[in-house]
């Protein structure tokens, strides 16, 4: 067992008992203070903290009673053990409403004083290592800072701010690349749901039966291949937030098991038989017109309404172009200490054609092309030549001519062109979604 | 080398248990073991409403027996302490003192309903005057669960710990003693 060295303040009127319990508490190691009333008490909390007070409730003058509801306003961290040796279920439970960690009669059992102590410590000890962790995962959880000063993304960042308070369903919209992920983990990390994880789910990179199992687990032979339980995303969001990306996509069947779990909170692993629930806020995504799919009958009313309860407009890069160099020196300055690369500077020439390029991609587009122009550039600016924009267009890996070598080139440069935009590039290659996803990462191409 | 007055107080048929109790105390702290006879009248400790025997009040008794007030004194009792807080105590010190007492009251395995055991009861006795005599080095309740100065509230708590100071209380021992 671990020594923990406490202040221990003992008010007592008796001076036998305070001279007892201070050599007593003193041969633990503790640093003890003793006085005689309620008023050197106190005057005692002014001048030090203590961990634990031990009050005598019967003294003359001040009882102990009002000397600890007096002591919580000084210091309400301080545990408080009430000692009487006049034993009282009223003055117990007074005690205890008012905030004393415990209440003992005279005479004590060493083992219970012993103890009681220690508990009392160990209260405090787990109370200090809480705020303390909090402050470290407030840490830990930061996200990305959401870089931009123009009067769009103000209105975005003022709109995180009112929503995050709530527990309100949220709908994030705007085009591939704007950031919508990044508004939705800033507005989990300012919610109160913010020590307990945002679970992300791509919506669109699944086919059916296999979003079904990642949204709602399943169980040991629900189906070919699952030789193991596994809980779904829904599960694990449990107490934090559920970030559904790419939401249009989702199948008429997914559509309504989804309005189900979101109006419940209640699902069934696939597979399974009995009921789960999970406490959980929900932030979608979409890049898609949602209206335009309702009314072609392609995405449920009921659930179109269920998670627009509050919507935030992600805006297009080009509509907000005096952030473009707050965004661009950001990405510099993150990526060159994470590269280690000493490039500092975004030459005047570079930042004018920066500034000159429209972003289909939005703010993606500049970090790719931010972390470009750093792996090819030197030290110590990026100039327009490091930049993909003014760069001539590179050719993919792979320079064979087997089908598969061609087909890579082929998906790479429809990726390139729809800057990565999966909805598009399914629709030029004439495939689903969820194979569009499947060929990425069989040929392992990256943005 | 200074002395060790061991002062049998009430001690019945325990006191002869006071000369190898003498032997170990001088083996763990350089002491000189002296047995005297005590010099005041114990009722003085007595707490009628308790049937107690207040070890404070023996402490104050027992640290006027040191002539010069040098060395250390031990008393040690088959009678029933406490602190007036707390409900017993096997034995007590006065931290950085001279005066230490101890108790074999709840020491005794009779006192539990058990058969009589003299090597158990001798044992506790020896750890318990350790224990206490270390208090009077300016040793404190050790974190070393196997160290004699590690704090025991219940009598299984004596037998489960060691009978030896760590090397840690070890070397404050030592700088206690310069």
């Amino acid at each position: 067992m671990v020594k923990r060295i406490a202040s221990i303040l003992i008010v007592d009127d008796e001076l036998s008992v305070r001279d007892s319990l201070y050599e007593w508490f003193r041969k633990d190691g503790h640093h003890v203070t003793t006085v005689a009333n309620a008023s050197a008490a106190l005057k005692a909390m002014q001048e030090q903290r203590f961990d634990v007070a031990l009050l005598d409730i019967k003294m003359p003058g001040m009882d102990g009673m009002e000397l600890q509801a007096q002591t919580r306003k000084i210091d309400p961290d301080m545990e408080v053990i009430m000692i009487t040796a006049f034993a009282s279920v009223e003055t117990a439970v007074k005690a205890l409403k008012q905030g004393a960690f415990d209440y003992v009669t005279k005479p004590i059992d060493p083992d219970e004083l012993s103890h009681l102590v220690h508990r009392a410590l160990e209260k405090r000890r787990l109370e200090h290592e809480n705020i303390r962790m909090r402050d470290q995962i407030d840490g830990l959880v930061a996200v990305d800072k959401i870089v931009g000063e123009s009067p769009p993304m103000q209105k975005v960042l003022e709109m995180v701010g009112h929503v995050a308070k709530t527990d309100a369903t949220v709908l994030i919209r705007g085009e591939s690349g704007t950031g919508k992920e990044l508004i939705a983990r800033a507005i989990h990390a300012n919610s109160a749901r913010r020590y307990f994880p945002i679970v992300p789910v791509n919506c669109g990179s699944f086919a059916e039966g296999l979003l079904e199992s990642e949204l709602f687990g399943h169980e040991r032979g629900a189906f070919t291949g699952a030789q193991y339980r596994r809980k779904g995303k829904i599960e694990m969001a449990d107490g934090g937030t559920l970030f559904l990306d790419e939401i249009g996509s989702i199948s008429p069947k997914m559509q309504v098991d989804l309005l189900r779990v979101l109006e419940t909170k209640e699902f069934m692993r696939v597979g399974g038989n009995r009921s789960i629930s999970s406490d959980f806020r929900v932030i979608c995504a979409s890049n898609e017109n949602l209206e335009l799919k309702v009314a072609d009958g392609e995405f449920r009313e009921d659930l179109y309404y269920r998670i627009n309860v509050f919507s935030i407009e992600a805006p297009p890069l080009r509509t907000r172009g005096s952030d473009i160099p707050l965004l661009a020196r950001h990405f510099l300055v993150r990526l060159s200490r994470q590269m280690d690369k000493k490039i500092t500077e975004i030459s005047p020439e570079a930042m004018q054609l920066l500034m000159a390029h429209d972003w289909p991609g939005n703010v993606r587009e500049l970090s790719n092309a931010i972390e470009r122009a750093m792996v090819v550039g030197t030290p110590p600016a990026i100039r327009p030549e490091d930049l993909p924009v003014v760069a001539a267009a590179g050719g993919v890996a792979g320079g064979g001519d087997s089908l598969a070598d061609i087909e890579k080139r082929h998906i790479a440069d429809v990726l390139a062109r729809t800057d990565w935009n999966i909805t598009r590039t399914a629709e030029v290659l004439g495939i689903d979604r969820a194979t569009v996803y499947n060929k990425i990462k069989k040929y392992g191409l990256r943005r | 080398m200074s002395v060790l007055r061991l002062v049998p107080i009430y001690c019945g048929s325990q006191v002869d248990m006071l000369a190898s109790l003498a032997s170990r105390l001088e083996q763990t702290f350089g002491l000189h073991p002296v047995q005297h006879p005590p010099g005041f009248d114990p009722e003085q400790a007595y707490e009628s409403s308790r049937g107690q025997y207040n070890s404070r009040v023996l402490l104050d008794l027992l640290r006027r027996e040191l002539p010069g007030g040098e060395g250390r004194v031990l008393g040690v009792t088959s009678i029933d302490l406490f602190i007036p807080v707390l409900t017993f105590v096997f034995g007590e010190a006065q931290l950085s003192g001279r005066a230490a007492v101890v108790s074999t009251h709840r020491l005794d395995p009779t006192h539990y309903g058990l058969p009589a055991d003299r090597d158990a009861l001798f044992e506790r006795l020896c750890k318990e005057s350790i224990h206490e005599l270390g208090h009077t080095f300016r040793l404190l309740h050790c974190a070393d669960d196997r160290c004699v100065m590690t704090s025991s509230m219940y009598v299984d708590g004596i037998d489960i710990k060691g009978s030896r100071l760590c090397d840690g209380c070890l070397q404050l021992l030592r700088a206690a003693n310069g």
